[in-house]
C-alpha cells in the first residue's frame, strides 16, 4: 500500500531529517513508530500526507509515486487518509459537531450523510454530550478523541497518529489507545509515532525504530494484522 | 452540488465573521475608514468641479455692436456662433436692454443718467456673451472673430470691440487654476486611495494570519484550496458590507454639518448633493467594498494555502 524507496530528506538548513529509509506497509497492517524526538518519525508520516517531499527517493501509494501527484490529486489522497496530531489541531472557531462536519464537508458529502454520520462517530468517540462544545471547551483527552473521531469520519484506508498520546494523561491515552485498536480491527491501516515505550507495549504492533532520521529496527514479528 | 457549495461556503463566512467577533469589528473599522476616505474623496472631486464649473460660469467673452448694426445681422451671428462645437451658449442684449441694465446700474448716479438723457438717443449697441464650454476654448472663438476668418471678415463692420483682450490674463490664470486643481484633486485621490487600500489589505492579511494554522489544518483533512479560500473571501465581503453601511450612514450627518458650517464658502449644497447621490454613491462604495473585501482575502489566503 505504501513503500519508502531510499527516502532521504534534508532540510533547507542542512538538517537531516531521513536518511535512506526503505519500508514498506501493508493494508490493514497496525504500525508503531518508535524513537526519540528528532528521530524523523513525523517527517516520515508527513511524506504519505504529501506534507513533505523527500529529497531523494520516492514515496508510493498504491504504486503513485506522491510527489507526481497534482493539488487536486493531493487533496483527494488526503480524503483517503485520516490524521490526529499531538497538539489535536481542532478547528478552535466551530464546535465539535462542526469540526467533523467540516472534513465530511470537504470530502463532498451530503448534508443528509451529515446529519446521521456526525453524532453516530461522535457517540463512538464517547462525545455525544459535547456536541455543541467549543475545542477550548474540551480536555485533552476530550479534544484527541474528537480529532480522532474527525480523522475517521471519511472513513480513511490509512490512519496516521501523530504522537497522539503526547499530551495526555494515563487514562486517556489508555483510552485513545483502545480507540485506534478498535479503528484498526475495522480494516483501517494505522500508523502511530510515539516516544514512548509504554505506549508501543500496550500495542500489539508492528514496531519500526528510528533514531536520527535512520530506520534502526523493525520488528514485524508480533503484530502483523491479516 | 456547486450551489451546497455556495451555501456552505456562505454559511461558514457568515459564522466566522460573528464569532471572530472582535477581529472581525477591528476589519470593519479599518474597512470604514478606507470607504470614508474614497467617499470623501469622491465629495471633494464633486465639490472640485462645481467650484471649477462655477469659475467657468463667471467668465465669458462679450462681443459690442455698433449703434447701427443692423439686429438681424447680429442675430445671424449669434446662430452662427451657436453652431460651433466649442461655444456653451451665446446671449443676445439689445441696444434697448443695454440702455436699461445701464439706468438700472446707475439708479443712484443722478449726473450720469442726466448725461444719458441730454444725449437724446440710445448710445448702446447690442452686445452677445459667449461662454464656452470649456474656458481653453476662449481664445480659439475669440481668434474666430478677430482674426482672418470668415466670420471676422463678414462681420467687421458691425463689431465695434471684443472685450478678450482685457480678460485674457484672468482666463488664462483660471485655465491654469483649473488644470492644477484637477491635477492636484487627481493625484491626491490616487494616493489617498491606494493608501487605504493598502491599509484593508494589510488588515485582511493579519486577520487571516491568525488562522494560518487553522487553513494547514483544513488542507490537511482534505479541503481543497478553494473549499477552504471561500469563508474567508466571504468574510472579507462582509467587511466590506457592514462597513459601507457605517460609511453611508456617517456622511449624511457629516455632509450636513459641513454644509451648515461652512456651506457658504462652497459653491454646492454638499449634503443636498449626497443625499441626491445617494443611490450612485452608494453603489460605487458598496462595489469598491466587496471587490476590495474579497479581493484582499482571496489574495491574503493564497499564501497558507500551499501546505
Amino acid at each position: 500500500m505504501i513503500q519508502f524507496v531510499n527516502v532521504s530528506k534534508v532540510f533547507p538548513n542542512g538538517a537531516i531529517g531521513i536518511e535512506h529509509a526503505n519500508l514498506g506497509i501493508e493494508k490493514g497492517e497496525f504500525v508503531t513508530v518508535v524513537g526519540p524526538s528528532g528521530a524523523g518519525k513525523t517527517t516520515l508520516t508527513r511524506f504519505i500526507s504529501g506534507e513533505e517531499s523527500p529529497t531523494e527517493g520516492t514515496v508510493l501509494y498504491d504504486n503513485v509515486d506522491i510527489q507526481s501527484f497534482s493539488g487536486a490529486e493531493l487533496t483527494a489522497l488526503r480524503r483517503r487518509i485520516g490524521t490526529v496530531f499531538q497538539d489535536f489541531r481542532l478547528l478552535p472557531n466551530k464546535t465539535a459537531y462542526e469540526n467533523i462536519a467540516f472534513a465530511m464537508e470537504a470530502a463532498g458529502k451530503s448534508d443528509e450523510e451529515i446529519i446521521s454520520d456526525v453524532p453516530h462517530v461522535l457517540q463512538l468517540v464517547d462525545l455525544q454530550d459535547r456536541m455543541y462544545h467549543f475545542p477550548n471547551q474540551l480536555s485533552g483527552g476530550e479534544k484527541q478523541r474528537l480529532a480522532i473521531a474527525r480523522a475517521i469520519i471519511n472513513q480513511p484506508e490509512i490512519l496516521i497518529a501523530d504522537e497522539p498520546t503526547g499530551n495526555l494523561d494515563h487514562a486517556n491515552t489508555a483510552e485513545v489507545i483502545h480507540i485506534l485498536k478498535k479503528i484498526n480491527d475495522l480494516g483501517t491501516t494505522v500508523i502511530l509515532t510515539t516516544h514512548d515505550r509504554q505506549v508501543m507495549d500496550a500495542i500489539p504492533s508492528r514496531v519500526v525504530t528510528m533514531e536520527r532520521g535512520l530506520i534502526v529496527g523493525d520488528d514485524k514479528k508480533p503484530s502483523i494484522k491479516v | 452540488m456547486f450551489w451546497v457549495t455556495i451555501k456552505r461556503v456562505s454559511k461558514s463566512g457568515w459564522i466566522n465573521f460573528k464569532r471572530n467577533g472582535l477581529v472581525s469589528s477591528a476589519s470593519v473599522l479599518v474597512t470604514t475608514i478606507t470607504l470614508s476616505v474614497i467617499t470623501a474623496l469622491f465629495l471633494f472631486n464633486a465639490s472640485l468641479s462645481s467650484m471649477i464649473v462655477s469659475l467657468q460660469d463667471k467668465v465669458d467673452i462679450a462681443v459690442y455692436f455698433t449703434i447701427d448694426a443692423p439686429e438681424e445681422k447680429i442675430l445671424a451671428l449669434k446662430d452662427t456662433l451657436q453652431n460651433i462645437p466649442e461655444v456653451k451658449s451665446v446671449e443676445y442684449v439689445s441696444a434697448d436692454e443695454e440702455v436699461l441694465a445701464f439706468r438700472d446700474r446707475h439708479a443712484d448716479d443722478y449726473l450720469t443718467l442726466q448725461a444719458l438723457d441730454e444725449l437724446g438717443g440710445n448710445p448702446f449697441g447690442g452686445s452677445i456673451r459667449i461662454k464656452a464650454k470649456d474656458s481653453a476654448q476662449y481664445e480659439s472663438i475669440a481668434s474666430l472673430l478677430e482674426g482672418d476668418s470668415q466670420v471676422a471678415r463678414d462681420n467687421s463692420q458691425i463689431i465695434e470691440r471684443i472685450n478678450f483682450a482685457q480678460n485674457k490674463v484672468v482666463i488664462e490664470r483660471l485655465n491654469m487654476l483649473i488644470d492644477g486643481s484637477r491635477k492636484a484633486g487627481g493625484a491626491t485621490t490616487l494616493i489617498l486611495a491606494i493608501i487605504s487600500i493598502i491599509i484593508m489589505y494589510t488588515t485582511v492579511r493579519l486577520t487571516i494570519y491568525m488562522s494560518r494554522e487553522e487553513i494547514g489544518v483544513m488542507r490537511l483533512v482534505g479541503a481543497s484550496s478553494s473549499y477552504v479560500r471561500g469563508p474567508f473571501v466571504v468574510e472579507g465581503m462582509l467587511y466590506g458590507f457592514f462597513a459601507w453601511l457605517i460609511t453611508l450612514l456617517m456622511f449624511l450627518p457629516i455632509t450636513y454639518i459641513i454644509t451648515r458650517q461652512i456651506g457658504s464658502l462652497m459653491s454646492m449644497n454638499l449634503y443636498q448633493y449626497y443625499v441626491s447621490h445617494l443611490f450612485s454613491i452608494g453603489s460605487l462604495v458598496l462595489l469598491v467594498g466587496l471587490v476590495l473585501g474579497a479581493l484582499s482575502s482571496f489574495l491574503a489566503a493564497r499564501r497558507y494555502l500551499n501546505v
